[in-house]
């Protein structure tokens, strides 16, 4: 316990920092000479248009790639639970998104999305589902989307492999009864499986929520400091370092850090409530 | 009769189909990166699923002009202490949240939670001065310190959450027995919580193996860098320069380690609950 | 232990350049050639003075290299003495540099580019040496061009018919993938440069002119950025909008592209042996607005500045100095074609026959233009950010030069506070 606490001040520190430079006027290149400017940071940033189309980004990026991987980890997770030959070897192969660099497979991913040279346009247009190659990091309208599709690649692995392990640690006993009374698989999973896997699927779930809120070199490298695809994480970084604005970026990454407290709060009482009733 | 055994085929090529749409997702990038790392400059820009003439020279190019044999064993010395202490510490604390009533532990989850809560780059200026005041810049320790920021309210959360799960009597008869918290933990909990332990352990592990801000920001000189730092300074003879060859090689040797670590633990990720359940 | 009797012993053999057993560290490059040419300049000086030098190698990616520069000085650490910096940062990090004016004679500095000079004389202080140097450029296919007889184009009105008629030509031809021309179109620093090209190719300002007054709401800006905005979708893929350097290299080089934009590096790329296109590629200055505009590149390079948090200024100058000498850039010149900073160095019979590229280059290099970071100082990165936003919805087609144009002037004279930066 006192052990924790050292690590509570250790991690404590750095963000009573931010929180308190989020007040001020201060700079980067000259973090001393700051000046208390009370909610002046706040009240710019709720006015910029820029800062909230990178809000709304991040929540539609956060929201339908962490629905995809819940719904993909669980269909790898319960596939690896059930026994086949060579499940070993897939289980480590389904962990290698995971582990490459973000930065490294960020740019592999723009390269293989490259509207001339690209292998995944070269595929498509091959399997005959496009006529023409598509630009897909470049338009507007598909920018977003291909970067979703390379996080839910790298990061259903994290997802599976936590599943897995709740699946692993479900009692038997349930299933064999289930068993006996010939109870359709569908059912058993709907029934059985997925009220038991729940606290697993939550804490899952906030981790890659917490993760995706805050998603930062996946966007960077993909499309740099562009609009259309801007996260939080992005934003806040840019004003921090590229322009120095130390008390802006650290009021920034103070709203990020409330905005995401709020989606934790609200995703685990509505989670609760659910298994209450 | 036949109808049935039409549809168990049916339900069986299905699995295969789904199973080999998965496979095709998850590894074809990654065959593609393995493929890009034995292409030489200007093959990288074609299209091409197989080699006839594999370029092994980038995988030499990577061990030549940076110590990166040992950048990866301070990866795994970072990673592993990382991993070990956050799992200690974890255990205890999932052990005293999930097991033990006391006021504010709702709040104290919340406050380890917290800290996941903020951008990276947000904490990095107040832990770079704090792993100043500590004397710890250019140290492999300092890694291991600032990652605990990150691997332990994961880990925390997800042991507390498994914790909970298992069934009361358990303690109880050891309590019984009269044994100590740290008895309980470590001989009725460790081997039930085998599978947990493993993945926490393997996901923690990854995460502070793919590290990068920190690891650039608190270290200088090139035998104290980790893998991912050492990846980002593979450069050719301009800045301009991505030798894309160089950088997919240097990514491929680093999943060795891991995948290796898989294969090794991957009879732990399975066999927790069977050895647990004679137990109980 | 012995290696500091041994540094010891060399100091007291030198006879007492250096009072105390002093070390240097440098951050110059990443790895590769870049990392070696700087060791074994550094590694000529130390022998010479017996101070022991350390190599900081730093990311490749010049973004990261700022955040990590920036951490360490504001932390007012002496753990790097000599920093390797590009073009646009002396304004920013000037607080923090040395003014190396008082340790390199004025006679000296004179033998350099000028535009090089002025832009690192921040407030009359010389807070950095230029150390090499790059300049927007524009590639051509010779053997295309040759083939539907043109000329390289002279206005970048040729440039767009001759890229359309013969990527058309060429399509029909057998290669559907075949585009006129490639540049950097992505949301960052590249962006910045490839329009401020443009922009000032017709004669329309670089942004910000020297007394620090917005410039860009004027006419031909707009007639410039309405030029560019026609080629997406006709003669660049629509791709571009995402392209970095090499991103369009990966184009051009794979013989997909007949005019590209880009920095001298993809040349000697281009020609490597195992390049589609070796020894059918050509080089010339990007082209003039119109017939009263003129030829444009957008500087580029880096420089070597000393951190006022050295414990050992002198040294340090001493060593910028040596780097950045006339003897040393040739070396750099002949050995790893990095483009010198002295003019002089161009018409080397040595460094011309080692690279027969340079002679080309000079005039782009001589021409090229600065952006606008010195007037601007820690507030560039911010109307760079700003300029390129505005810049990719014009290409993008989300609104027109005439609409983008005068609400980036506006944004920009209230950052500017009067001109005052």
């Amino acid at each position: 316990m006192p052990m924790l606490m050292v690590l509570a001040l250790v991690a404590g520190w750095p963000l009573i920092k931010t929180i308190a430079y989020g007040f001020t006027d201060a700079s980067l290149i000259d973090p001393e000479s700051a000046n208390f400017i009370g909610l002046d940071n706040f009240t710019y940033l709720l006015q910029d248009s820029y800062w909230w189309s990178s809000v709304w980004n991040t929540v539609v990026f956060a929201v339908v790639s962490v629905s995809l991987e819940t719904v993909l980890g669980l269909i790898i997770a319960l596939t690896l639970h059930a026994h086949f030959p060579g499940r070993g070897g897939l289980r480590a192969a389904i962990l290698i998104p995971w582990a490459i660099p973000t930065v490294v497979s960020a740019q592999m991913w723009n390269w293989m999305y490259n509207d001339v040279f690209g292998v995944l346009n070269h595929v498509f247009l091959l399997l005959g589902l496009i006529d023409d190659p598509v630009a897909w990091t470049a338009s507007p309208d598909t920018a977003l989307l291909s970067i979703i599709i390379v996080d839910v690649w790298k990061t259903t692995p994290f997802m599976a492999l936590l599943l897995l392990a709740g699946l692993q640690m479900l009692p038997q006993e349930c299933y064999e009864s289930a068993r006996i009374d010939g109870v359709h698989p569908i059912k058993v999973f709907f029934r059985i499986t997925l009220p038991l896997l729940k606290p697993t699927l939550m804490v899952a779930i906030i981790f890659r929520l917490l993760d995706a809120l805050r998603v930062f070199d996946l966007v960077y490298v993909m499309s740099g400091n562009n609009h259309n695809t801007m996260s939080m994480s992005v934003y806040a970084r840019q004003q921090l370092i590229d322009f120095g604005g130390l008390g802006f970026g650290s009021a920034a990454s103070t709203l990020i850090f409330l905005i995401i407290a709020l989606f934790t709060i609200m995703y685990l009482s509505v989670a609760r409530v659910g298994r209450e009733s | 009769m036949n109808f049935k055994k039409f549809r168990r085929l049916l339900g069986k090529t299905a699995f295969c189909l789904l199973l080999l749409l998965i496979v095709g997702y998850t590894v074809f990038p990654f065959y593609w990166a393995i493929v890009s790392s034995l292409k030489s400059g200007a093959a990288l820009f074609k299209v091409e699923f197989w080699l006839s003439d594999p370029y092994w020279e980038n995988y030499v190019a990577v061990f030549r002009e940076q110590p990166f044999g040992r950048n990866i064993l301070n990866s795994l010395f970072v990673s592993v202490s990382t991993v070990v202490v956050s799992l200690a510490l974890a255990l205890a604390a999932a052990y005293a949240i999930g097991r033990i009533q006391f006021r504010g532990r709702m709040l104290l989850l919340f406050m380890i939670l917290g800290v996941s809560m903020f951008p990276q780059v947000a904490v990095l200026s107040g832990m770079f001065e704090l792993i100043n005041a500590l004397g710890l810049y250019n140290n492999l320790l300092a890694l291991s310190l600032s990652y605990m920021i990150f691997t332990l309210p994961f880990t925390v959360w997800v042991l507390t959450t498994f914790m909970r799960e298992l069934p009361k009597e358990l303690e109880e008869a050891a309590i019984v027995d009269g044994a100590s918290p740290l008895a309980i933990v470590w001989h009725v909990f460790m081997p039930l919580m085998g599978p947990a332990l493993v993945t926490t352990g393997l996901l923690a592990f990854i995460a502070a193996w793919n590290e990068f801000l920190f690891a650039l920001t608190f270290t200088l000189s090139s035998e104290m860098r980790t893998v991912p730092v050492a990846i980002a300074l593979i450069s050719g003879a301009s800045a301009y320069e991505l030798p894309w060859g160089n950088i997919m090689a240097a990514s491929v040797i680093v999943t060795v380690p891991l995948i290796l670590l898989v294969l090794v633990f991957q009879r732990r990720i399975v066999s927790g609950l069977t050895a647990g359940a004679v137990k109980g | 232990m012995r290696r500091m009797a041994l540094t010891l012993l060399l100091v007291l053999f030198c006879g007492g350049v250096v009072a105390e057993n002093a070390s240097l560290s440098i951050s110059c490059g990443a790895l590769g050639v870049e990392l070696q040419l700087c060791q074994q300049g550094v590694d000529h000086w130390s022998s010479q003075t017996g101070v022991e030098v350390n190599i900081v190698s730093t990311p490749n990616s010049s973004s990261e290299r700022f955040a990590l520069y920036q951490q360490i000085l504001a932390s007012r650490s002496s753990d790097i003495d000599i920093l390797q910096i590009d073009v646009v940062w002396p304004g920013t990090l000037a607080p923090h540099l040395i003014d190396l004016s008082a340790y390199i004679d004025k006679d000296l500095t004179r033998q350099y580019f000028k535009t090089l000079i002025t832009n690192n004389t921040i407030d009359d202080r010389l807070v950095a040496m230029p150390w090499f140097t790059v300049a927007g450029v524009l590639y051509y296919r010779s053997d295309l061009l040759e083939k539907y007889e043109f000329n390289p184009p002279e206005t970048w009105r040729q440039l767009t018919s001759m890229a359309r008629h013969i990527q058309n030509a060429e399509r029909e031809a057998g290669s559907p993938r075949m585009q006129g021309f490639v540049f950097q179109a992505k949301g960052y620093e590249g962006l910045t440069c490839n329009a401020l090209e443009w922009i000032d190719s017709f004669g329309g300002g670089t942004l910000v002119n020297q007394r620090g007054d917005v410039t860009i709401g004027n006419p031909r800006a707009i007639a410039a950025l309405d030029l560019a905005a026609s080629w997406i979708g006709d003669i660049a893929p629509q791709g571009v909008l995402n392209y970095d350097e090499e991103q369009s290299r990966g184009v051009f080089q794979s013989g997909n592209a007949v005019f590209m934009r880009n920095w001298p590096y993809a040349w000697a790329l281009g020609n490597a042996a195992d390049s589609p296109v070796r020894g059918q590629i050509g080089v010339v200055a990007l082209p003039r607005g119109g017939d009263q505009g003129h030829h444009s590149g957008v500087l580029g390079g880096w420089q070597l500045a000393v951190s006022k948090y050295s414990k050992h200024p002198q040294l340090a100058a001493n060593l910028v100095q040596y780097l950045t000498s006339y003897a040393e850039q040739k070396r750099r010149a002949t050995v790893g074609s990095y483009n010198p900073t002295i003019p002089e160095l161009y018409r080397d019979p040595d460094v011309l026959k080692a690279t027969p590229f340079l002679g080309t280059l000079y005039k782009s290099f001589e021409q090229a233009v600065a952006r606008p970071s010195r007037i601007t100082g820690d507030q560039y990165a911010r109307v760079s950010a700003e300029f390129y936003y505005a810049v990719h919805e014009v290409l993008a087609g989300k609104k027109s030069a005439a609409a983008a144009l005068p609400g980036l002037q506006r944004k920009l004279e209230r950052l500017s506070r009067g001109g005052q930066w």
